[in-house]
C-alpha cells in the first residue's frame, strides 16, 4: 500500500499562536514555538514532521488561514 | 525549503484567494476567523466573488469586509437584514448574505431578523452565537446561557431577573419564509466540513429564491469568556451544545 505523507507549511508572522492545530492534529505532529514572531506570538510548527498524514485537519480549523498543506502519496 | 513535500504541485490545502491577505484583528482562536474562511471558500467554490454582496454587522465583525474581497455595505446596528432585503431586491441576480453576531441579530436587530425571514426574503444571514457582547467588553446577551457569567452579571445569569437564553434560531424555523435553518460549529475539522456545506445550501436556496436561510455557528469568544481557545472550545462543547443543539432545524 502506498505510504502517504504530508507536511504544513505555517505561516509564521499571520499565526496567533491560539493552539487549535495543535489540539486538531489526530497524529500529534504540531507544537507551538519556543521562540516568537514580531508580534510576540508563539506559532505553531512541525515537531513531529515525519508522523504528518497530509489531512488538513490543521488547516481547516486555523482562525488565520495561515495553513498550507501538502501531500504525497510515495 | 529543505522539506520536499513542500512544493506547489503536492498542495492539498490553503486558504481561498476570496480572503484577503490581510492579518486578521480577532482575537487568537476567534471562531470568526474560521467562519470567516468557511465563507471565502464557499464564495470562491461557486466563482462568485464579483457576484457578492455582504452586509456587516455592528460588533467584532464590523471590519469584515477587511477580510472578504467582496462588495460589502455596512449597516446600522441589527439592521443588516433590513438593508440585505433592499439589496437582494434591487440585485435579484446577486448573492446577498449578511454575517450578524447574536448582539447584532438576536438584541438589537430582532425584529429587523424576524420580519426579513417572515416575508422571506431570499437572502442567507449568517448568525455568529457566542452567547456574550464581544466587541464591548463580553456583557450579557440575549443569548447568554443560565448561569454562565459575563462582565454585566458576574454571578452568573439569573433567570428570575435577566429572563432565559433566546433560542432564536428556533423562533425563526417557525417562519413561513424561511426555507433552511441550521445550526452548526466551527471547532473541529468534522464540524468546519458540515458549516461549509450547510453555508452553501444557505447560499444556493439565496439564488434560487426559495426564501431565507439561516446558518447559526455556535461559537467561542475565548477573551470574553476568560478561557484558552482549546478550553473555550471544550466549554462550547459542555455547556452550550445542549442548550443549543447542532443540527438542521428546517429544510424544505
Amino acid at each position: 500500500m502506498a505510504k502517504i505523507k504530508g507536511a504544513v507549511l505555517v505561516d509564521t508572522e499571520r499565526c496567533k499562536g491560539c493552539d487549535i492545530c495543535v489540539q486538531a492534529c489526530p497524529y500529534d505532529v504540531l507544537a507551538l514555538s519556543k521562540t516568537f514572531n514580531t508580534k510576540g506570538y508563539a506559532f505553531s510548527y512541525m515537531l513531529h514532521p515525519d508522523q504528518c498524514i497530509g489531512c488538513a485537519s490543521c488547516g481547516l480549523v486555523c482562525p488565520d488561514g495561515c495553513i498550507q498543506v501538502f501531500k504525497v502519496k510515495e | 525549503m529543505s522539506n520536499p513535500i513542500i512544493d506547489p504541485k503536492n498542495l492539498v490545502y490553503e486558504k481561498s484567494k476570496v480572503l484577503s491577505d490581510n492579518t486578521m484583528h480577532y482575537c487568537p482562536g476567534c471562531s470568526h476567523g474560521t467562519a470567516h474562511r468557511i465563507i471565502a471558500e464557499v464564495i470562491e467554490e461557486m466563482d462568485r466573488q464579483k457576484e457578492t454582496v455582504g452586509v456587516a454587522p455592528v460588533g467584532c465583525a464590523v471590519f469584515i469586509y477587511n477580510y472578504l474581497n467582496v462588495d460589502f455595505a455596512e449597516a446600522a446596528h441589527g439592521r443588516a437584514p433590513a438593508l440585505a432585503t433592499a439589496i437582494k431586491r434591487l440585485n435579484p441576480e446577486k448573492l446577498v448574505f449578511t454575517y450578524q453576531g447574536d448582539g447584532d441579530l438576536a438584541a438589537i436587530g430582532t425584529a429587523e431578523t424576524i420580519h426579513a425571514c417572515n416575508r422571506g426574503e431570499n437572502i442567507a444571514i449568517i448568525f455568529i452565537n457566542n452567547g456574550i457582547y464581544g466587541m464591548t467588553g463580553g456583557q450579557m446577551a440575549p443569548t447568554t446561557l443560565e448561569g454562565m457569567v459575563s462582565s454585566t452579571c458576574p454571578n452568573g445569569r439569573d433567570v428570575a431577573i435577566h429572563g432565559h437564553p433566546l433560542k432564536i434560531t428556533e423562533m425563526l424555523a417557525l417562519l413561513e419564509g424561511t426555507c433552511y435553518v441550521t445550526r452548526q460549529s466551527v471547532h473541529t475539522a468534522a464540524s468546519v466540513r458540515k458549516t461549509k456545506r450547510a453555508v452553501r445550501k444557505a447560499f444556493e436556496n439565496s439564488l434560487q429564491g426559495k426564501g431565507t436561510s439561516i446558518v447559526e455557528i455556535v461559537s467561542t469568544c475565548n477573551s470574553g469568556w476568560k478561557m484558552t481557545p482549546h478550553q473555550a472550545n471544550l466549554w462550547m462543547e459542555e455547556n452550550m451544545f445542549p442548550y443549543y443543539p447542532l443540527g438542521d432545524l428546517k429544510d424544505k
